[in-house]
């Protein structure tokens, strides 16, 4: 039994990671891992789907903290979406809404970065 | 009178989410909201993490054991380790935003669990082990007066 899982799948101009099950200092290490490989990719525009996360430590919100400053200076963002009341009030504890741009769906997320790269 | 009840682990991340769910589980009985048990657990989780990495410094064969003591208003949760010892003067007060602007990643936990709990308390006891004590009350506006 697996307590937490990562998908990665592309959209068009974006990456999308969707979170699922438990993200604390057991399972952050595979998180790591798949920013590490998107930031090797090249991959600097990342939506973060929280859909199915229904937990998350200071562990997990350390990730984020570990990567957002690479992908900005590339001109990305990790931009986070559908996150459930209980998780989101961990990132506001943490005064996270401040740092990152949190959308209802990937839908929004999607469109941000589609703005941003006409202005960009 | 005071009910206890203890488990004990080995120092290992893996079974974070056993404690969690042995928390919860008693949080839940005593009469907390489910808002309040999420709570509490993850300021477990934070304590045992800190426990994990810093005193025992990822050394996975090191036992941390946490009693639960259901008292009449208030539900304590102490973590006893015999590792490094944790100084919380050491920590200054953290300024969230400055913080975060620099990307740094300690101290969120201790920061965490604080905000999450009525009381954290740091302790060192007879035989030289380490207790961080966690306390949430039941009603803490009444508690509180």
């Amino acid at each position: 039994m697996s307590d937490f899982k990562v998908n990665h799948r592309d959209g068009e101009g974006f990456s999308v990671l969707e979170l699922k099950g438990y993200l604390d200092a057991h399972t952050a290490p595979d998180l790591e891992t798949t920013f590490q490989k998107l930031l090797t990719d090249k991959k600097y525009n990342i939506i973060v789907n929280c859909k199915d996360l229904t937990y998350i430590s200071s562990a997990g919100l350390g990730v984020f903290m570990a990567y957002i400053e690479d992908v900005r200076k590339n001109r990305g963002d990790i931009k986070l979406t559908n996150m459930s009341p209980k998780v989101y009030n961990v990132f506001d504890l943490l005064g996270f809404p401040v740092l990152y741009e949190i959308y209802r769906d990937e839908h929004e997320a999607a469109n941000k970065f589609r703005q941003q790269s006409k202005k960009g | 009178m005071a009910k206890s009840m203890t488990k004990t682990i080995p120092s290992k991340t893996g079974k974070l989410l056993e404690v969690r769910e042995f928390v919860a589980s008693e949080a839940r009985a005593f009469g907390f909201s489910d808002e309040d048990i999420s709570k509490i657990a993850l300021a477990v989780d934070e304590a045992c993490t800190n426990i994990i990495r810093h005193a025992y410094q990822n050394d996975p064969n090191r036992a941390i054991s946490i009693t639960i003591q259901k008292k009449r208003d208030r539900f304590e949760v102490s973590i006893v380790d015999d590792g490094k010892k944790f100084d919380p003067a050491v920590l200054k007060p953290l300024n969230l935003k400055e913080h975060l602007t620099q990307y740094r990643r300690g101290g969120l936990g201790v920061y965490l669990m604080k905000t999450l709990m009525d009381k954290v308390e740091y302790n060192t006891l007879g035989d030289k082990k380490n207790e961080v004590r966690l306390t949430k009350f039941l009603h803490p506006v009444r508690a509180r007066q």
